[in-house]
């Protein structure tokens, strides 16, 4: 399975719109992209995760990583759009209490 | 005659059978005759080394254009040789990665090892089963005192970096006071050694609970971990066994609520990693009623017969190819 990840920038504002699967083979990928993100003090970092329907613990890991990275150089990390199957992990793990998620409607404008 | 002295007159026989019959059964015996030459590391140069050889021998009016040909075809096949040779060196080195990976495995099992401690209010089952060599759940059963202390974890990812990881657990967990045993004190002081010492995109999740046979109460706490079950015998129901709490290593400050229950005759303490619920089948995921479905087809069996009936099943539904580390820990409470 595969990952696809579009990205648009408003100024500081970054939003990334998954698609596919964020999976142990994916999740290197979406470090690459999403973490120098987090690490630019004043970024506000947007993922959109309607696209995803599955996501395993080490995709979780890589969230835990830009969530630490955000609080560390004062970023902004949100997540948005989750289908029900990747909100339930978020919930298990305890990970809703801690981040910034929104449970707006996808698509919404910048 | 050398090893090498046999395979240029045996190459020659082969050749010259088969330039003068030119049938099928020659040339498949030549195919034959390349694993010979695998076997005693003949590289690609040296094959058509030995092919100039044996023409030179058979045909001394060879064309000179033929010869110069051969000497050309034998310096362009210089770079197989060093891909032949490159591939010679990594099975080796693979071979010894490979063997130092099953020391490493049986180190870890021999380190997982936790015998089941017997009590007279209690029959306990277990199994935990990693999906490549090195297992990434843990269990822990500890008797303290007159309690039963249980401990299963999940450690992100799979393989050998969560197997150190799960070391540590381990012996953070072993160098715990005693008198900090409270399942939610317990995950507070994991969680302080796993935050400072693991990696930012790692974590675990774990739950533990204390049964005391005096009282029969469970008291628990998790730390992001699938939720377990219980069974209520006088009901005929299972219920989710939730224990709320953030993932280990994710923020140093991170405290658990305690939690506690009551287990009555022939109840059962139902744990699991996220291994069982995320068996994936060629029609999806197996869903958390059909663990509970698999449990009840066998719940009036020991509680060890319970889950390795339950894991049988499953492993088959997933055609014997399991993802993810399974563990499933049932407690049930006999007397």
């Amino acid at each position: 399975m595969n990952l696809q990840i579009s990205q648009r920038q408003i100024d500081a504002t970054h939003e990334l719109a998954l698609s596919g699967e964020v999976d142990a083979y994916t999740a290197p990928k979406l470090k690459e992209v999403m973490l120098p993100l987090t690490e630019k003090e004043g970024n506000t970092v947007i993922v959109d995760l309607s696209g995803i329907d599955y996501m395993d613990s080490t995709g979780l890991g890589i969230f835990v990583g830009a969530l630490k990275s955000s609080k560390a150089n004062n970023s902004l990390l949100k997540l948005r759009g989750m289908t029900d199957r990747v909100k339930r992990i978020f919930e298990i793990t305890g990970l809703t209490e801690v981040m910034d998620i929104e449970s707006g409607v996808k698509g919404e404008a910048l | 005659m050398t090893a090498k002295d046999a395979l240029t007159e045996r190459y020659q026989d082969l050749l010259s059978v088969y330039l003068k019959a030119k049938n099928e059964t020659t040339l498949y015996k030549g195919q034959q005759f390349s694993r010979k030459l695998l076997e005693q590391q003949i590289s690609p140069e040296d094959l058509v080394s030995l092919h100039i050889q044996v023409m030179d021998e058979l045909f001394p009016d060879m064309s000179d254009e033929m010869r110069d040909s051969f000497d050309f075809l034998l310096e362009a096949m210089i770079g197989y040789g060093f891909a032949y040779r490159e591939h010679q060196s990594l099975r080796d080195k693979q071979q010894q990665l490979e063997s130092e990976i099953e020391v490493a495995a049986s180190m870890q099992q021999t380190l997982l090892l936790s015998d089941v401690p017997q009590f007279d209010e209690l029959d306990i089952g277990v199994v935990s089963v990693p999906a490549k060599k090195m297992n990434g759940d843990y269990f822990n059963f500890v008797k303290s005192g007159n309690s039963l202390s249980v401990a299963v974890a999940d450690i992100i990812g799979k393989g050998i970096p969560a197997a150190l990881c799960m070391s540590m657990i381990k012996y953070a967990m072993d160098s715990l006071p005693e008198e900090q045993m409270k399942p939610h004190l317990l995950l507070e002081n994991l969680n302080r050694v796993v935050e400072q010492n693991v990696n930012s995109n790692m974590f675990i999740t774990m739950f533990h609970g204390v049964y005391e046979p005096e009282t029969h109460k469970f008291f628990y706490a998790g730390a992001g971990h699938e939720p377990g079950f219980i069974y209520n015998a006088q009901a005929d129901q299972f219920e989710d066994l939730i224990a709320k709490g953030l993932v280990l290593g994710v923020s140093r400050s991170t405290t658990y609520h305690p939690y506690e229950k009551e287990i009555l005759l022939g109840d059962m303490v139902i744990l699991l990693s996220d291994g069982v619920t995320e068996c994936r089948t060629s029609k999806g995921f197996i869903e958390r009623e059909e663990i509970v479905t698999l449990i009840r087809k066998y719940m009036d069996l020991p509680a060890q017969q319970i889950v390795e009936n339950v894991f049988k099943e499953l492993d088959r539904l997933q055609e014997f190819e399991l993802r993810d580390d399974f563990t499933l820990i049932i407690l049930k409470r006999i007397v």
